[in-house]
């Protein structure tokens, strides 16, 4: 119960398995539910400075959305022909950073890779609150979300339906269906470790809502085989659902015939960018995670290596798609699209594609060694760094092709207002209130699955302190 | 039936089953085994982890669950499809630049989307419907020391309404079998 307050000892670090050694059922289990388990007045004061910081970012964000909802959209610095500006920008970029959840979740399930298991629950609620900050944007961004009902189809009094052949209404499925399906898959990973609170708790009042969350799971033989076969579907469902989300939002670029977006590279080349910025979201979370709730023997050195070199090889794919860019301007031989790579090199905004280039391309590089990969103060650099980057690359997208097309009467510049910038600060209010409540009140391990891997690496021997009984 | 413990379930409430807890999974699965050999069919584990194979050594059959979700994901997609087609050819035609109505390619990301999203509900919400959830209570949370099957205890339960059910021979057999506990629990 005390182990969030106690003095920390020092640490070792594990660096060659995924769990430190010694661990027992018990004792994972007791030291995951103990962090969430304990008196809410008794909450350590870092989470609640924590919080209040995030709860006033949040106000902010409020402020923000008020004012844009009675003003309307002249507060941003959108204009024509700049007409997405930090709004599209921010939306890709938090939609980007969910997808590390899913893929974490999801395909590496599907890929029987063991290393998930410790990081996958908070992972997985990241993109939960991802895109919850992501899905926002898009909603209030039509200036009026109070009719945002429109985007539905629904039989209307005007006889009309959205239009099913657009990019962007093959968002609004895509979103929300990747939405209802991370919460969905979340909600029944989540179902067995509910349990074991309701077993673990002792106050009436946590028992109660564990209890009812849980709804009534006893690990039956029967439940479990049916709660895998429902894990694998989901997991089947989520691989596909993933890589079709971010594709469908590049497709919001790529269908367009504007230089800079029309390009067939977009949608591996999106998805490997929200691999690589939702990794590094993924890293930048559980650094401080892990040493304020001592959780060094659950989350080893073995899981920042194995995240490095997904965020390396994904961090490639993107660099080629960077190059790729530079080579369809001059095999293109369109004017206008070579135009557009001479004004990322030298136009009044190259700093921000240079940018990109330090942040995305040449400062990740040094995951290449394994004394810096596993250096945690040099990780957690590196992973800001791809965090921006990726903010860049988004910015370079949609700004930089925007705000010079194809008639140069037509050209214009782009500068983010305050309420730009408040907007997007303001969502990672939003975002890591949702985060810490999440932490205080859920495990953000799971438990179950990292019973699982300690029953399967101290392959079958006693669990008790009794002498094993291990069966024939 | 088991009219041999009627005595002791005249005294309200009845008694449920017997749970024999054991130390790990492989005694679990060899108990399963040998219970299921000897005929019993009114048996269930409850496990803190997923056991591979405890399933089919208490003879529980596969699941449906797949077929369930096969008919979601059928419906979502096919649902949406004839609904976008319906909206483009019948309800609503527009002529844009002498573009066929039925421009199914452009129909896809939607149908697809729909059919991974009616297939996730079918999943989810198949699945608390087979194991019957919400249900917060159940009477095996009245076995003693129950509240380990969700942290370390490996726990076995022959229920009264098994035809073969006896207090007396099931203890034995259990205690038999290397369980740590085995003890009568009322509903």
């Amino acid at each position: 119960m005390q182990s969030s307050k106690q003095l920390k000892p020092p640490v070792t670090e594990t660096y060659d398995s995924l769990l430190a050694p010694g661990q027992s059922l018990n004792s994972v289990t007791t030291k995951i539910s103990d962090i969430v388990l304990f008196p809410v007045l008794k909450t350590p004061v870092g989470w609640i400075i924590g919080f209040v910081a995030a709860g006033l970012l949040l106000m902010l964000y409020l402020y923000s959305l008020a004012t844009l909802f009675t003003v309307g959209i002249g507060i941003w610095g959108i204009n024509i022909p700049v007409a997405w500006g930090f709004d599209i920008i921010n939306f890709v970029w938090w939609i980007g950073i969910g997808h590390a959840g899913t893929l974490i979740s999801a395909i590496l399930l599907l890929f029987r890779q063991d290393w998930r298991t410790s990081i996958n629950r908070a992972a997985e609620a990241m993109t939960i609150f991802a895109v919850a900050c992501a899905g926002i944007y898009p909603l209030i961004h039509t200036g009026r979300p109070w009719l945002d009902y429109w985007f539905l189809p629904y039989p209307s009094t005007l006889g009309m339906w959205p239009q099913f052949r657009s990019p962007l209404e093959w968002d609004v499925f895509a979103i929300s269906t990747y939405a209802t399906v991370s919460v969905l898959f979340w909600f029944v990973g989540l179902v067995p470790d509910l349990a074991t609170l309701r077993d673990r708790s002792t106050s009436p009042i946590a028992k109660t809502l564990y209890g009812l969350a849980s709804l009534g799971w006893r690990g039956a033989a029967k439940h479990w085989q049916r709660y895998e076969v429902a894990s694998l579907l989901l997991a089947g469902l989520s691989t596909p659902l993933v890589l079709s989300v971010h594709s469908i939002i590049s497709f919001d670029f790529a269908v367009a015939q504007l230089p800079g977006w029309h390009v067939t590279v977009f949608p591996p080349y999106f998805v490997a960018g929200a691999v690589y910025c939702g990794f590094a979201m993924v890293i930048v979370l559980m650094i401080p995670i892990r040493r304020w709730f001592g959780l060094e023997g659950l989350i080893t050195m073995k899981h920042f290596d194995v995240m490095s070199k997904v965020m390396l090889a994904s961090g490639m794919i993107v660099t080629y798609g960077y190059f790729g860019e530079i080579f369809y301007a001059w095999y293109s031989s369109s004017v206008y699209e070579y135009y557009l790579i001479v004004n990322r090199f030298t136009g009044p905004y190259a700093w921000s594609y240079w940018s990109l280039i330090l942040f995305n391309v040449l400062i990740p590089q040094v995951l290449w060694s394994k004394k810096l990969r596993q250096n945690l103060p040099v990780l957690f650099f590196v992973s800001m760094a791809i965090n921006v980057g990726m903010w860049f690359e988004r910015w370079v997208i949609i700004v930089l092709s925007l705000h010079r097309d194809f008639l140069p009467s037509s050209w214009a510049s782009y500068t983010p207002t305050f309420y730009d910038w408040s907007t997007y600060i303001g969502s990672f209010g939003l975002f890591f209130v949702l985060f810490l409540l999440f932490i205080r009140f859920i495990p953000m391990i799971a438990i179950f699955e990292v019973r699982d891997l300690v029953h399967k690496t101290t392959a079958h021997t006693a669990d008790h302190e009794e002498s094993g009984h291990a069966g024939a | 039936m088991s009219k041999a413990t009627s005595t002791a379930a005249m005294e309200a409430p009845a008694t449920y089953g017997i749970m024999a807890e054991f130390t790990d999974s492989s005694a679990l699965i060899h108990a399963a085994e040998h219970l299921r050999d000897a005929g019993y069919t009114k048996v269930e584990a409850y496990t803190p982890i997923p056991v591979h194979g405890l399933d089919v050594a208490i003879g529980h059959k596969p699941s449906r669950l797949p077929w369930l979700v096969l008919a979601g994901g059928l419906t979502g997609s096919s649902g949406l499809f004839a609904f976008m087609t319906w909206v483009n050819l019948v309800d609503y035609p527009m002529n844009i630049g002498g573009r066929p109505h039925f421009s199914w390619p452009a129909f896809i990301p939607i149908t697809f989307e729909g059919m991974v999203l009616f297939s996730a509900l079918a999943a989810v919400f198949g699945l608390f419907l087979i194991c019957g959830f919400p249900r917060p209570y159940h009477p095996v949370f009245n076995a003693p020391g129950f509240e380990r099957a969700t942290t370390d205890g490996f726990f076995l339960c022959i229920e009264t309404s098994d035809p073969l059910y006896d207090a007396a021979k099931a203890k034995s057999i259990l205690t038999g079998l290397g369980a740590t506990a085995v003890n009568e629990f009322s509903e």
